[in-house]
């Protein structure tokens, strides 16, 4: 059993120098991360921080628990190793936009759709930073890079969709900078019992700065971004006045009081409906044509493999008459030499 | 029953049985070398199956076999060939032909040898004995379909299922023709199919039908008369090398008290570790099938670092993506087993056939100085000891370990004395304690120079651990240039000092000896069986077989020096022998190698050893 500890965020922190640039936005999910498991009653013992390769995977180095930084895309796959072999230890997989979608790809999806129980942060600042400057699998068509000096002609991922996609019970979304919020949604994501994906949108300042500015800078993100609540109104904009509302099958970014929009018009976020249709369309959405969604997305309450592990031993432990190996060589077809 | 007219006696038999992959084949021979080993018989088989699966019926393609090999005193090979060959149908006797002893029996059944059949297996005329030149053989033309259908027809089964009992007919000619009880057999089929009376009831009726055909026979065929094998006392069990490798991991895991942990991707011939630790929850076994061999190792890696005792299983390809995370394993120092059930190769090469492929790509495959330890098993039972002694190495030792097996080895079975587990040593896990001053996630054991495990849980040891260099004395995140160098010297020091915790190499034969036999892993029971035959017809030969490569034994050299004439024989094209050219400079070796898929035979290797030692 994990254990119950009071401690500060600044426990969390380890005796490492913190190599990131100085602007970066990595420096801002760490203290989040840290903040969370103050708060999650953590003990650092207890604690397992998993990462792959890139800027962002330098993660496990800066906390005071136990940690592996392993390799280029197999974070996922070594955090469930961890998971399976003690399933007791809070088991945090850090990595990156081309750790997890590219080199990683196939971990990634395959994690989620077993539902093993480990937090994912996906730090998505939509470039190969580690590398310095090579467009990733969320980098947006057209982008221009060293590896796409003329622009990707290449589609991006959307983290939300690949993790919906599949089969994902738990995603949220969240902005470096936006610390309160971030907290939050950490601490919701480790309290889900199976995979979750926080996507946090990352500004890489080298390679890729402002990548995100047009929806996160101060005086925009109010009317470009809505942060989703369980149980409350889809309601966004500096003045409270939009909101998002169905039309049929599509959604609609709609201003209540416009066209004869009223509040009750507009749709209560339900993260716990299995049904993945709306979820969908909200993680799919994006500036201009609709305010990003941050918070969490989705959260539905599931089995998780290593519950389910664990069940399945104990339980044909307890019907099976093979004990030991000794019973288990003397199991079947054995005759004696007198 | 009846005065037999013809009796051999003889001190070993090979029995080949060969048909159709639906033909049921596979079950046939391990029927028979279960009731063989009963009898007291020592036994080694080897499966042959094609690697399609439903490879087009009545063709050579699709043709599989079950080799048997039982005699009055040990036997440590499947045998080259065979003395009784079973053929169902034209394909099998096409394919098999070839591998007859002169004068040898062979039992077909002729109501396959139609056109039809004949031309798919290739045949041009209509006379395959004489068209094979087979007229010296002792050929038993058995109408086995035709008294199949006959002794069935009126139990209202359907064509198919009648047909499905061809092989009992098969099966109990063969049992008559060794004079074999049926006992055992009409145990199995009663208990296997338990819930479908009718179809016991067929099968047993058929395979009495098969015994008492031989009965009528006997005036035309001679049988054979194998008495029983003076073996040790104890129980036994007839087990495959896949089997006894994943047993091992489980005596391990007792013997170290850690939970065991597969991550792996199923692979032939490897599969078989896999699907036999997964039925194992009842030890506790967790297996986790992941999405593929680079997902298989690197979760493995996590399982080990959070503390179980943690195996990866594969052949050649899987192998080949694992490199990057055995790095990964040599780095970090952590103990994992990977196993190799090697196949040919390269590429997809021949999944279902043995061959010593991977010796290099074990020892060097991988990025950077990364020196793993690399054991070989040699015959079937003992894949077991080398599966418990590689997890024991690795876990005392910190240290990622290869075990090399083969799809020979892996598929082959021999029965096996079952161990005393209490003669098994202890396997000494090197974890942290909480009294231990001054604890770095490097420092190591003065002797071993290994790290002690320290798995996340454990309070007071939380640190960090990763794929870059790390400092010789903190573990922290390193690039400085002599600390690298003196890391990789450390790595390897380590993995060489494995060499004062295994055996020594033992010699079979004696020193003055005119030629020394050479060979590691799975060519054992051929190399034994030539150096025995050529001992037995005056030679004076010895033999050097290998399972631990790297380090090597540390007698090697001492052995090796004192002989001047040496083969080393390899299913391969001299990996083995490029390595100890390597390791003993101006040591000079000639080299005996075979990659045709297929062990050796001891003919061959016999007469390639009678003419080295007339040159
Ligand atoms: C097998 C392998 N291939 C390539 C690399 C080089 N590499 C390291 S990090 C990286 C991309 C990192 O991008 P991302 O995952 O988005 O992380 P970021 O640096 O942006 O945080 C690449 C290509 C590697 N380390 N290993
Ligand atoms: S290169 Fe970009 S992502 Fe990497 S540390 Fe610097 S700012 Fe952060
Ligand atoms: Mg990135």
């Amino acid at each position: 059993m994990s254990g119950v500890c009071k401690l500060k965020f600044t426990d969390f922190k380890s005796d490492q120098g913190v190599r990131w640039c100085a602007g970066c936005g990595d420096h801002a999910i760490l203290n989040s991360v840290q903040k969370a498991m103050a708060e999650l009653e953590y003990c650092k013992d207890d604690v397992a921080v998993i990462s792959g390769i890139g800027c962002s995977s330098r993660f496990p180095y800066y906390m005071d628990t136990y940690g592996f930084h392993t390799l280029h895309g197999r974070g996922a796959a070594v955090a469930s190793g961890v998971k399976l072999a003690n399933t007791d230890l809070h088991v945090w997989d850090i990595t990156g936009d081309g750790d997890a979608l590219a080199i990683g790809g196939n971990h990634f999806i395959h994690l989620i759709r077993r539902n093993i129980d480990i937090n994912v942060i996906l730090f998505n600042n939509k470039i190969y930073g580690l590398t310095k400057g090579q467009y990733s699998p969320t980098s947006k068509r057209g982008f221009i890079s060293k590896t796409s000096p003329y622009g990707t002609i290449e589609s991006p991922f959307r983290p939300g969709e690949l993790c919906i996609g599949a089969r994902g019970q738990f995603f949220a979304r969240t902005v470096d900078k936006e610390l309160k919020l971030s907290v939050e949604v950490f601490k919701e994501s480790a309290k889900h019992k199976g995979t979750s994906i926080v996507e946090v949108l990352q500004n890489c300042v080298i390679f890729n700065d402002k990548v995100h500015a047009e929806i996160t800078d101060k005086e925009y993100k109010e009317d470009r971004t809505i942060v989703l609540r369980h149980g409350e109104k889809m309601i966004f904009g500096k003045e409270r006045n939009k909101g998002l509302m169905l039309d049929g099958m599509t959604l609609k970014a709609v201003t209540i009081g416009e066209n004869g929009i009223t509040e009750d018009d507009i749709l209560v976020h339900d993260e716990k409906t299995d049904d993945i249709s709306l979820h969908l369309k909200l993680a799919d959405m994006e500036y201009p044509n609709y305010p990003v969604a941050l918070g969490v997305i989705r959260n539905v309450e599931s089995k998780a493999y290593d519950y389910c592990m664990e069940k399945q031993i104990r339980e044909i432990k307890e019907k099976s008459s093979i004990k030991s190996l000794k019973d288990l060589l003397y199991s079947g077809d054995v005759w004696e030499v007198k | 029953m009846g005065k037999r007219s013809k009796v051999i006696e003889k001190d070993e038999v090979v029995v080949r049985f060969s048909g159709d992959s639906g033909d049921g084949m596979q079950l046939t021979g391990t029927l028979f070398s279960y009731t063989s080993a009963i009898f007291g018989n020592d036994i080694s088989t080897f499966p042959d199956y094609p690697s399609e699966i439903r490879a087009p019926q009545g063709t050579i393609g699709g043709v599989s076999g079950f080799q048997v090999h039982f005699g009055h005193s040990e036997v440590y090979t499947p045998g080259d060939y065979a003395d009784v060959l079973v053929a169902m149908n034209p394909a099998a006797l096409k394919a098999n032909s070839k591998w007859m002893k002169p004068g040898g029996t062979i039992i077909i059944d002729v109501d396959s040898f139609d056109e039809k059949n004949l031309r798919k297996a290739g045949y041009k005329t209509d006379d395959p004995i004489t068209e094979d030149k087979l007229g010296d053989f002792n050929i038993i033309k058995a109408p086995i379909t035709a008294l199949t259908k006959e002794s069935l027809k009126d139990m209202g089964l359907d064509n198919k299922s009648i047909l499905r009992s061809k092989n009992m007919f098969a099966l109990g000619l063969v049992y008559w023709l060794f004079n074999r009880p049926l006992d055992n057999t009409k145990e199995y089929i009663t208990k296997k199919f338990k819930k479908k009376p009718i179809v016991v009831e067929a099968n047993l009726k058929v395979l009495e039908e098969g015994y008492n055909y031989g009965s009528i026979i006997q005036a035309l065929t001679p049988s054979y008369q194998i008495s029983p094998a003076d073996i040790e006392k104890g129980f036994y069990r007839n087990i495959n090398g896949n089997t006894a490798t994943a047993w091992g991991f489980i005596a391990a895991s007792e013997k170290s008290g850690l939970e065991l942990f597969l991550g792996s991707y199923p692979i032939t011939p490897a599969t078989d570790i896999m699907q036999e630790l997964s039925a194992r929850k009842d030890l506790g076994v967790k297996v986790f099938q992941a999405e593929d061999e680079i997902a298989g190792i690197t979760s493995t890696i996590g399982a080990s670092f959070a503390g179980d005792l943690a195996i990866t299983s594969t052949s050649g390809p899987g192998l080949a993506l694992k490199g990057e995370a055995i790095g990964l394993a040599v780095i970090a120092e952590l103990p994992i087993v990977i196993v190799d059930v090697q196949r040919g190769g390269p590429s997809t090469g021949l999944p279902t056939k043995t061959e010593q492929s991977d010796l290099m790509q074990a020892l060097y495959g991988r990025n950077g100085e990364s020196p793993v330890v690399v054991v070989a098993a040699s015959t079937p039972t003992n894949c077991f000891d080398y599966a418990f002694y590689a997890s024991k190495i690795a876990v005392e030792h910190m240290t990622p370990v290869i075990l090399l097996t083969d799809g020979f080895l892996g598929n082959g079975t021999q029965p096996w004395k079952l161990p005393d587990m209490d003669e098994f040593p202890k396997i000494d896990v090197p974890m942290v304690d909480r009294n231990m001053k001054d604890w770095e996630p490097y420092l190591r054991d003065p002797e071993k120079l290994s790290r002690y495990w320290a798995i996340p849980g454990t309070p007071g040891f939380a640190h960090r651990i990763g794929g870059l260099e790390k400092d010789y004395k903190t573990g922290a995140v390193s690039h400085d240039p002599l600390n690298h160098q003196k890391m990789t010297d450390v790595r390897q020091a380590k993995v060489d000092k494995i060499a004062d915790y295994i055996p020594e190499l033992e010699l079979i034969g004696e020193e003055d000896a005119d030629l020394l036999i050479i060979g590691w892993g799975g060519t054992f029971g051929h190399l034994y069986t030539a150096y025995e035959e050529m001992t037995n017809e005056g030679y004076n030969v010895a033999l050097l077989h290998f399972n631990y490569i790297n380090p090597l034994p540390k007698n090697a050299f001492d052995i090796l020096s004192k002989f001047d004439k040496k083969v080393v024989c390899e299913l391969n094209m001299g990996q083995f022998v490029g390595y100890l050219r390597m390791k003993f400079e101006g040591m000079s070796f000639t080299q005996y190698n075979k990659v045709q898929g297929l062990p050796f035979t001891v003919n061959e290797l016999k007469e390639h050893f009678k003419k080295l030692l007339e040159e």
